[in-house]
């Protein structure tokens, strides 16, 4: 029974990385949306085999849900055309691609020198709502109220950079 | 139970609701269009059967050998996908909805159930948000200005309208502190002074009925919040290039969503299955599954009674109603509650 974790755990993570890679290569924004959506769908797998439901499903309600509609709003509103091949785009590709394999060995590397400690066991971490709550509204209700704060501030951000300034009085025919 | 047996019980468990489930989704559309001739004093389908019957039947060959038109300026990949999405996440969220208790059968138990997941209405909610797609998507790659105006309503309001949703369902939530669907019917059992069911909706969550009800027919885009599909600005607004079998689908999606938030409605904070038991056993163990699709067809008369009943809103006080009036009620009552339950 432990392979059957393991063969979707193999399944969700080529997903993922396939979605990412896809998310790059598309030209189209809409399909690099979308592509995103389902990197985070996977993601969201992975976190329900660790495991952690509620995580699994905030991850998929406000990610994948929420803030990739927002998204795919903008760019239907915008009508965004086919990315254009740009010099900067072939720069990018010249110096981005060996960074990028860089950066790969590099968290390959750290991870190997530790292979020989224990992995976490699936369901040892606290994953359900019920242990969720009291650790989110007692032990770190600070920085959980402070975050709160943060996004206030930046909802009211954007309300001021859309609202059109008061001194300006509406034309006719506007 | 032998894994074999846990494999198969679901499988004849998904078959069955699935059928009973397009079926369901096949009379409401008849249903519908009956409730609503009637009230328009009209006869509604009478040719295909008795009482027009068999009109789903018809309508379904009807759709399977029109002629599936694709328009020539859309953008394919998304034209086609659309209608899969809006669909499969529709039948999607019926897997976690209990319709009554456990049946005991060749000494196992099987839960009347396809699956009972811990956080059943964190799925459902998470499933709805995906749907949103199927129909923002369609609107876009229509490649038609009433499509892609009917898309970016459709996303616009399911988005608005989720979060006095999620906040509604809150005060429920802290009532049978549990986000298992089975759990939260488990909490309403019983009765108040002998006779009142002890129903959330009798335990002080009217206005969270409310709440939820005003946003669940603003997310499946029913009137009088259709803008979506407003045919007299829009012609058929997001699936306006649609035709045949991916039309159907998205009028298989839309039903199969109402379906789904009369159970939620049902479960919620109508009891579920509870209700009055007698006679023999036989008749006891059915029961609850009958009170359960009663409730169902109650709030189902009562979508196509609203929209025999009120005009559509403008797109102006549906945004204004949303978050002025909906979300404060919603975050009122949610206080409320969980005031009175500290107490």
């Amino acid at each position: 029974m432990i392979n059957i974790h393991l063969i979707l755990f193999l399944a969700f993570g080529a997903v993922c990385v396939a979605g990412a890679i896809n998310l790059l290569a598309q030209t189209h924004p809409i399909n690099s949306a979308l592509s995103l959506i389902a990197v985070m769908a996977a993601l969201a797998g992975e976190y329900l085999l660790l495991g952690a439901e509620f995580v699994a499903a905030v991850q998929v309600i406000v990610y994948a849900g929420a803030i990739m509609v927002l998204f795919v709003f903008t760019i239907m509103l915008l009508n965004a055309g086919v990315e254009e091949r740009t010099k900067g785009s072939r720069v990018a590709v010249l110096f981005g691609i060996p960074g990028m394999l860089l950066g790969s060995i590099l968290v390959a590397w750290v991870v190997l020198r530790h292979s020989g400690t224990e992995a976490v066991v699936a369901g040892a971490l606290p994953g359900a709502p019920k242990t969720i709550g009291p650790l989110l509204f007692h032990e770190f209700l600070l920085p959980f109220e402070i975050t709160s704060i943060l996004i206030l501030i930046a909802i009211m951000g954007a309300v001021v950079l859309a609202s059109k300034p008061p001194s300006a009085p509406a034309r006719k025919g506007d | 139970m032998p894994i074999w047996v846990y494999i198969l019980a679901s499988v004849i468990k998904s078959a069955i609701v699935l059928v009973v489930l397009l079926t369901a989704v096949a009379y409401t559309v008849w249903l519908e269009r009956k409730v609503v001739g009637h009230m328009q004093n009209r006869w509604g389908p009478t040719r295909v059967g008795p009482f027009g019957l068999l009109q789903p039947a018809a309508d379904g060959i009807k759709f399977l050998f029109k002629e599936d038109l694709t328009p020539p300026h859309v953008y394919k990949p998304l034209f086609l996908a659309a209608p899969l999405i809006a669909v499969i996440f529709a039948l999607t969220s019926i897997a976690v909805i209990p319709f009554g208790n456990s049946i005991q059968l060749f000494g196992y138990s099987f839960p009347l159930q396809i699956t009972d997941v811990n956080t059943g209405l964190l799925l459902i909610l998470g499933v709805t948000s995906i749907g949103v797609y199927g129909v923002a998507l369609a609107g876009w790659s229509s490649n038609n200005k009433y499509s892609l105006l009917g898309g970016l309503r459709a996303s616009a309001q399911m988005v608005s309208y989720e979060i006095s949703l999620g906040l509604s369902l809150v005060g429920v939530l802290i009532m049978s502190g549990s986000f298992s669907l089975r759990d939260i019917v488990y909490a309403q059992q019983g009765h108040f002074w002998g006779f009142i069911p002890r129903w959330n909706i009798f335990h002080g969550q009217f206005i969270g009925f409310f709440c939820y009800l005003m946003a669940a027919y603003a997310e499946t885009n029913r009137i009088p919040f259709d803008l979506p599909e407003a045919e007299t600005e829009l012609v058929a607004g997001y699936h306006t290039e649609y035709s045949a079998m991916k039309f159907a689908m998205f009028f298989m999606a839309e039903y199969a969503n109402m379906i789904t938030v009369a159970c939620l409605a049902t479960l919620l904070f109508f009891g579920g299955w509870n209700g009055p038991l007698f006679g023999p056993p036989i008749l006891q163990a059915l029961l609850p599954v009958f009170w359960f699709a009663a409730k169902i067809f109650g709030f189902l008369f009562l979508y196509i009674w609203v929209r025999g009943t009120l005009p559509r809103f403008r797109y102006d006080q549906l945004m204004s109603f949303g978050w002025k009036f909906l979300l404060p009620l919603s975050l009122m009552n949610l206080i409320a509650t969980a005031i009175a339950v500290a107490w």
